[in-house]
């Protein structure tokens, strides 16, 4: 197969653009794509200091080269979540750290136990919230983690390496689910709001194998083996469900996605996030649905009270 | 007189003369969720496979902790 623009010898073929491209002319096209999203959703500007959250992995590593590429000032974040299970956390802060230091960038390291006393997994198994399952209490911390570390080093935005694959499989759970709230708010680019840094995604058009590809391209070293903690996870389910239709149908994932951002223009999902009012936590002054302390701070009093942890205070501060 | 397609730390002996995503589907993989390489040099899987070819097949599909889908 030929590459497009050049006839050379094509490396990738993205059957739902009918685009083969050559390696060189590939590289070139995912900070193009990247830039164009960034565009297209009014995500950030040149000037905007960045902190992308960067786990070890093809796409928040490849999401850190692309945009530092384009010129944007774009510092890491790292969330140790203790996860010791095959040396996960271990195998992908390294990773992470050897990419920042060898490219020259800055990298902001957090330990999940400094803020929980316990790593990840430790915790889940302390609470109901983890039921032997981590994802839930990883999401939470990594949410809560990431919010507050932009908020208080006085960031623009919050970036993450969510690519087409994540937010169409997320859209599909959600959307099996009919959980307007959450449909209501997935879109490309989430606005500030008080205590809630700017996020984004810039990769959110772009293909899991396409940010596989170019991290293997750009000889990117990012940690191949999977969360020990996500075998079974309903997200990868419905990624494969998705692909099982993308290969009779080429760009059936890409229609999904843009379709449902288009329709959100003119679909009246339900006000959920317009009702939804907030209040500070009490501990930490995140911003809060509930009464009185916010989900971070009761899973971490939890998991204190388990461990016979007393006293309520924050790595970062 | 076959090739070798190589999983992480699964070997599949495979017919050569097929491409690389026939061989792919006959063995139940999904062609759209790995990325076909030889000799770290990465391929398109209409790919003809020759005699003694090696293929890695790298996985590209990641998740499990959800992030985007939940309330911020």
């Amino acid at each position: 197969m030929e590459c497009r623009k050049c006839g050379g010898r094509a490396s990738i073929n993205m059957r739902q653009h009918k685009l083969p491209l050559c390696r060189d002319h590939f590289i070139e096209w995912i900070p193009a794509q990247t830039q164009r999203a960034i565009e297209s959703y009014n995500m950030f500007q040149f000037q905007d200091r960045v902190l992308v959250a960067v786990s070890g992995g093809k796409d928040s590593l490849a999401l850190w080269d692309v945009l530092t590429g384009l010129g944007y000032r774009a510092d890491g974040l790292y969330i140790d979540l203790g996860i010791e299970s095959s040396e996960y956390s271990k195998q992908s802060r390294a990773r992470t750290e050897t990419f920042a230091s060898s490219n020259g960038l800055t990298l902001i390291t957090v330990r999940a136990a400094d803020e929980l006393g316990v790593g990840v997994p430790a915790a889940a198994a302390l609470t109901r919230r983890g039921r032997g399952k981590s994802c839930s209490v990883c999401g939470l911390t990594k949410r809560y983690v990431m919010n507050q570390v932009a908020l208080k080093n006085g960031y623009d935005i919050l970036v993450t390496g969510h690519n087409l694959d994540d937010e169409a499989a997320t859209l599909f759970g959600n959307t099996l689910n009919w959980q307007v709230g959450y449909l209501q708010r997935q879109w490309p680019a989430l606005e500030a709001r008080p205590g809630f840094v700017r996020k984004a995604k810039p990769f959110c058009r772009l293909y899991e194998r396409e940010t596989a590809a170019y991290a293997f391209l750009r000889s990117i070293d990012y940690i191949y083996q999977e969360c020990p903690y996500a075998i079974g996870a309903k997200s990868i389910y419905h990624k494969d469900i998705l692909n099982r239709m993308e290969r009779d149908r080429p760009g059936a994932k890409l229609s999904f996605y843009l379709s449902f951002l288009r329709a959100k223009a003119w679909m009246r999902f339900a006000e959920a996030q317009a009702r939804l009012e907030f209040s500070a936590c009490p501990v930490c002054g995140a911003p809060t649905s509930a009464d009185g302390l916010c989900s971070f701070c009761r899973l971490k009093e939890r998991v204190h009270e388990r461990i016979g942890v007393s006293e309520r205070t924050h790595s970062y501060d | 007189m076959s090739a070798i397609l190589l999983l992480r730390e699964k070997r599949f002996e495979v017919r050569h003369g097929m491409t690389i995503r026939s061989a792919m589907l006959a063995l139940d993989l999904e062609p759209t969720a790995y990325l076909p390489t030889r000799d770290k040099e990465l391929l398109t899987d209409d790919e003809i496979l020759r005699e003694n070819d090696e293929i890695r097949l790298i996985a590209i599909i990641s998740g499990g902790a959800a992030v985007s889908s939940e309330a911020r």
